[in-house]
């Protein structure tokens, strides 16, 4: 069999522990600061570093979009072992919506003939999850959600799908788009040798008019849906926080015996 | 202005629709004057009976689909649907694992954008939504600008199911167009892990486990209370994330919303990604060592203290009492 192209795509996102904020005039997520491999990322990146045989001369190339030149968070998974980078980048990018991103990873994804496409089945910050199935619509492959194991069989690869009742065996042949969820397999961490050769591995910057797309289809103009205002939630009012002095599990069955639970 | 047509995907479930479809078809009825569904599977009849009660007065049947993922068949489907008969004014689609395939697929299949995670739906001159961002505390309100179907992916729990008392819908075959390599997926086999007790975002008690509990093999106390609560075990992110538990238990932004009469966090601090999950359960306990842990803010009821010693106590009470 020939060498195989695994693409993964991942996202850089501003650091969730940071508080978030949206800019006052366009309502868009502030994402000026120092951005981050997104967490839900790094379990695509290891199923694919586990899949891809690099003897055999598989390649794992990770494909993000970016509205500036950011790079730190693809250094991250080119550490744990992705071989090359791609990376659109470009100021028209700024407040793409879900469709447009689509266009603009299909199109990079296109130019790296890949036989498997892994996603994260959403993003920690945007999380609308439709995103790697509007990527497989555009390239007209088949796609596969929720995956919790991906096996390689052939030409052929076979998927446990999450459902709510279980899991089901689905079988597609490449190439497919795979979107896993978090906590199906232990990312690595990145080893200091991994960290040191991740920082002259191959980072190809590509902008809309390289991928040729028309600026149009992209950014705030491209959206073709607009926030229109935030306003605080009603809050829950907090109630009685006590300190358990052996009395704790007593004071719940009260509580749940009030509420007429139990 | 009222809107004219909106359809909603009635994703097919056990017997009729799933639980959320039903709160689409109510909220659709206050929204339009006309309400149809799109369906398939091997009992359209049983799911226009439910959804004609919930006021849909048509039902498109794409069809049994066999071992096809849903997905890429029934945004063809719906695709060629808004070319024969033209586009409604917006579609409404569960958020489920099938739900958001089809409405990926839809909207690249359309050129439509999509809006997801939405929580609420408003008629103000045009079609408003509502979604809950920083962890629930504030609401975020959007619309779509350019030309309909607008296509919208609303959670669980958004709307109360109410029937209207309809009778069952007219059933209108709409197969799927060959959707080619995009649709060259397969299930071989269908696997149903047993499980007791209820569905996680349909009961009425949900207790949830975290980080606190230091140990997967703790996590079976989560289990025993649920069990001894007749409620559904539920997880934060972080332990998901761990592999502890799978994907399907996770209450949460990612994740399922629940709306259950009480919630019991146990070892969960809190993250916003979590509250915005549950806050809107009815009553909230919450036992964690860290007094400041932002659960105790939405929390009826907060121990502070080792959820190691309160839990297996909490146990051990109620089956004293049998």
């Amino acid at each position: 069999m020939q060498a195989m192209n695994v693409v993964v795509c991942v996202k850089q996102i501003p650091d969730p522990a940071a508080p978030a904020s949206l800019d006052e005039s366009t309502h868009t997520l502030d994402r000026t600061g120092k951005l981050i491999l997104d967490d839900s990322d790094s379990y695509g990146v290891e199923m694919a570093l586990q899949l891809a045989d690099t003897e055999a001369g598989d390649e794992v190339v990770l494909v993000s979009m970016a509205p500036n030149g950011e790079v730190s968070g693809l250094r991250t998974a080119l550490a744990m072992g992705a071989a090359k980078a791609l990376l659109v980048s470009d100021p028209v990018l700024a407040g793409t919506d879900a469709l447009g991103t689509a266009k603009v990873l299909a199109a990079a994804i296109r130019r790296v003939e890949p036989d498997l496409v892994i996603a994260a089945t959403e993003s920690t910050d945007g999380y609308t999850g439709t995103l790697p199935v509007q990527v497989a619509e555009i390239l007209g492959l088949p796609s596969v959600t929720f995956a919790k194991s991906i096996s390689i069989d052939g030409s052929n690869v076979k998927v446990e799908r999450q459902t709510e009742a279980g899991y089901d065996e689905v079988e597609s042949p490449m190439p497919v788009v795979v979107t896993v969820t978090a906590g199906v397999v232990e990312p690595r961490y990145p080893s200091f040798k991994g960290i040191m050769a991740a920082k002259s591995k191959p980072v190809e910057t590509l902008t809309v008019a390289d991928l040729g797309l028309d600026a149009s289809e992209v950014g705030v103009s491209g959206s073709r849906q607009e926030i229109v205002d935030v306003s605080e939630a009603e809050s829950r009012s907090g109630g009685e926080i006590v300190v358990d002095e052996g009395d704790g599990a007593d004071r719940i069955v009260a509580f749940l015996e009030q509420i007429k639970v139990i | 202005m009222a809107m004219e047509k909106v359809w909603v995907l009635a994703e097919p479930g056990d017997s009729g629709p799933v639980p959320v479809a039903l709160e689409l078809l109510t909220q659709a009825r206050s929204l339009a004057s006309s309400v149809e569904a799109i369906t398939w599977g091997t009992d359209a009849a049983s799911v226009a009976g439910v959804a004609g009660e919930y006021g849909a007065s048509r039902v498109y049947d794409v069809g049994d689909l066999g071992g096809e993922l849903p997905g890429a068949p029934v945004a063809g489907a719906i695709a060629s649907l808004v070319t024969a008969n033209g586009a409604p004014d917006a579609l409404l689609i569960p958020a489920t694992y099938d739900g958001r395939d089809v409405a990926g697929r839809l909207s690249a299949k359309l050129d439509r954008p999509v809006l997801t995670n939405v929580t609420g739906l408003v008629a103000d001159g045009d079609l408003k939504t509502q979604h809950l961002v920083f962890g629930g505390s504030h609401v975020l309100t959007a619309r779509f600008t350019g030309e309909g179907p607008g296509i919208f992916v609303v959670r669980a729990k958004s709307f109360a199911a109410e029937p209207s008392g309809g009778g069952p819908a007219e059933v209108v075959a709409a197969p799927p167009p060959d959707a080619g390599s995009a649709n060259a997926a397969r299930i071989l086999a269908r696997h149903v892990e047993e499980r007791s007790g209820p569905k996680l975002d349909e009961a009425s008690v949900v207790v949830s486990g975290g980080r606190g509990l230091t140990a997967a093999e703790n996590y079976a106390l989560i289990e025993e209370l649920a069990n001894l609560l007749h409620g559904a075990p539920g997880a934060s992110r972080a332990i998901v994330d761990a592999g502890w538990v799978p994907y399907s238990y996770q209450v949460g932004q990612t994740g399922k919303t629940v709306k259950p009469t009480v919630y019991v966090a146990c070892g969960i601090s809190g993250a916003t990604q979590h509250l915005v999950g549950m806050k809107g359960s009815k009553n909230i306990v919450a036992i964690n060592k860290d007094q400041d842990a932002p659960i105790f803010s939405v929390a009826d009821l907060g121990i502070v203290g080792d959820v190691h010693k309160v839990l297996p106590a909490l146990i051990d009470a109620l089956k004293a009492r049998g």
